[in-house]
């Protein structure tokens, strides 16, 4: 019996020619991906340091704030803020990776469409985005419960409701856009250091071109995706806020996609 | 059965790979010899859809790769055991496949086992593998959809004496089961144990093909004598002779010919036999030596078991 089991794990046996397979369904390849963000190291503490910063940030905003500072949006804000830049990483390297880690070759193989492995990448990214801000509104409510109690003041419910959506949105856009510039340059570290210099070196030099030259300060809302995209963390944007976020996407994410795509279609996976 | 039609493929103006053309047929081994740089691992990339072709088709089960609904069930592909995530331990890795290839989860239980790696290997992160083990997860990972077909680049790089022999039985069970393999290897002698069928490569261009027995007989026989008498009475009969070292002669006919020869001319030899794997050595070196970029480097790679590049 135990021998009859051995042997047949032993032997990988090539079975008649001719049989058909189902094809993969798009949902477990989603599901492979989203495994795959969570699955190596760096994956693993990446979305740990989230759940961390969120943490810390809650009880920096309990024990230094001064007590009228203790609101929920001040604790959304404290949570928000380390999390726009991890989470753009963490879609950075699940593109990236498949180069920079090689293992690409297994991935293209198992699937050789690259536009389904890309679009699958591109549903788990959003889809850790907005199960991630669930968690910073999480640990957010319960900071808030605890700082109001600790400090005796009244808890401050203070978000507007268009911010409910508006922020995860605003979330999701800052991730897609990790993945966009993941997707166009396949490289792990220059896509970290495109993206760097996108998030903390190009906000104040178009602050100081828009504050010296009058025409970037009048096309600046239209293109700088930095700016445009922060509106939907403290306000509910305005008709032309809205305008100024469609056009500044598609500069600086559906552009980097839709070329990323079509040289991803014809590079070589080595 | 991967069938390969004028693949051309060209980088600016370098030729990769020259109009290359072989079938590996169900139920045999089909090694895919050539030096470093010959086109090999090019090739191969383009049977699996990872790099497009400038001209020419390849087919796997007579579909292109790409066009197979769920590949890794047909087909199963090692083309570079270190293209893996680092950060991923060797069970992270076949869950991936297993799960892409909508396999039971014991199946990845089962080919860890298969490829002789521990459970508490398995479990370890790729990065702390050594390259053998690389290989053997590799494999596994080639193994795990149980496809008809194994397309393996230098597969035996970085495998011990005993892995490359449990590596041997390991592909001659799948070819005689109806099987079909497509190897790789820089090293002349690990094709010639195991394949059945040879494909030679230099330069992008295939120098040689056909049965292991074809091309072996085409190397001739060993033969060794004192004296030069034996060399003559070959020579007067219009066979080819050529010194092979240490008072051995290299002649382009059968054993049994020879044979014949050295008793009519009555010379007593001490040594006669089919020239095989130094006969192959020579020609594999012979056809390939207007490609080698540096002759004495390549050779000496070619007794490298260590070697890491593939």
């Amino acid at each position: 019996m135990t021998a009859i089991a051995v042997e047949k794990t032993r032997t990988p046996s090539p079975r008649p020619a001719g049989r058909t397979t189902a094809p993969i369904p798009m949902t477990r390849v989603v599901g492979v991906e989203l495994r795959k963000m969570f699955d190596t190291r760096s994956g693993f503490w990446l979305m740990a340091s989230i759940v961390i910063t969120a943490v810390l940030a809650s009880a920096a905003v309990v024990l230094f704030a001064p007590d009228d500072a203790v609101t929920y949006n001040n604790f959304a804000a404290a949570i928000g803020v380390p999390m726009t830049i991890i989470l753009p990483i963490v879609a950075i390297l699940s593109v990236t990776s498949e180069w920079s880690q090689r293992s690409g070759l297994t991935t293209f193989t198992l699937v050789p469409n690259r536009g389904r492995v890309m679009a699958a990448k591109g549903v788990a990214t959003v889809l850790v985005a907005i199960v991630s801000i669930g968690v910073a509104f999480g640990v957010g409510a319960v900071g808030n419960l605890i700082g109001s109690t600790v400090n005796g003041t009244d808890t401050v419910w203070d978000m507007e409701s268009t911010q409910l959506w508006a922020i995860p949105l605003a979330n999701v856009l800052g991730m897609l856009l990790g993945f966009a510039f993941g997707l166009l340059l396949r490289s792990s570290a220059a896509a970290i250091v495109a993206y760097l210099v996108y998030a903390l070196v190009l906000p104040p030099l178009a602050e100081l071109l828009s504050a010296t030259q009058s025409w970037f300060a009048d096309v600046r809302p239209w293109v700088d995706f930095n700016y445009a995209h922060a509106v939907l963390f403290d306000q509910t944007p305005s008709a032309e806020q809205w305008a100024n976020l469609a056009t500044s996407t598609g500069l600086w994410l559906v552009l980097p996609l839709v070329a990323g795509m079509v040289l991803l279609r014809r590079a070589e996976v080595k | 059965m991967i069938t390969v039609e004028s693949l051309t493929k060209q980088y600016g103006g370098f030729t990769a790979v020259d109009d290359v053309s072989f079938t590996a047929e169900p139920g045999r081994v089909t090694g895919f010899l050539g030096p470093n740089g010959a086109g090999k691992s090019t090739t191969m990339r383009i049977i699996v859809g990872l790099t497009p072709p400038s001209s020419g088709s390849a087919t796997v089960s007579g579909r292109r790769f790409a066009e197979h609904p769920n590949p890794g069930r047909e087909v199963g592909v090692l083309l570079d055991a270190s293209a893996q995530h680092a950060g991923r331990t060797g069970r992270g890795i076949l869950t991936v496949a297993q799960r892409t290839m909508g396999l039971p989860a014991s199946r990845v239980d089962e080919l860890v086992e298969l490829v002789g790696l521990t459970s508490k290997e398995a479990d370890r992160r790729v990065r702390n593998y050594s390259l053998g083990m690389r290989q053997r997860l590799g494999i596994a990972v080639a193994l795990l959809g149980d496809p008809d077909v194994l397309i393996l680049d230098e597969p035996a790089n970085g495998l011990d004496p005993g892995g490359i022999r449990w590596m041997r039985d390991l592909l001659r069970g799948f070819a005689d089961r109806g099987g079909t393999v497509l190897l790789s290897s820089h090293l002349l002698h690990e094709i010639e144990v195991i394949a059945d069928d040879i494909v030679v490569i230099g330069g992008g261009r295939i120098v040689a093909q056909g049965t292991k027995s074809e091309l072996l007989q085409a190397a001739g026989t060993l033969v060794r004598t004192r004296g030069t008498e034996l060399a003559h009475a070959l020579e007067l009969r219009g066979i080819p002779v050529q010194p092979a070292g240490d008072g051995a002669l290299r002649v382009d006919a059968d054993p049994a010919t020879v044979g014949e020869v050295a008793l009519a001319a009555g010379v007593p030899l001490t040594e006669l036999r089919s020239a095989e794997s130094a006969g192959l050595e020579e020609m594999f070196l012979e056809l390939t030596a207007n490609d080698d970029r540096d002759h004495n480097q390549d050779n000496k790679q070619d007794h490298n078991h260590e070697r890491t590049a593939a």
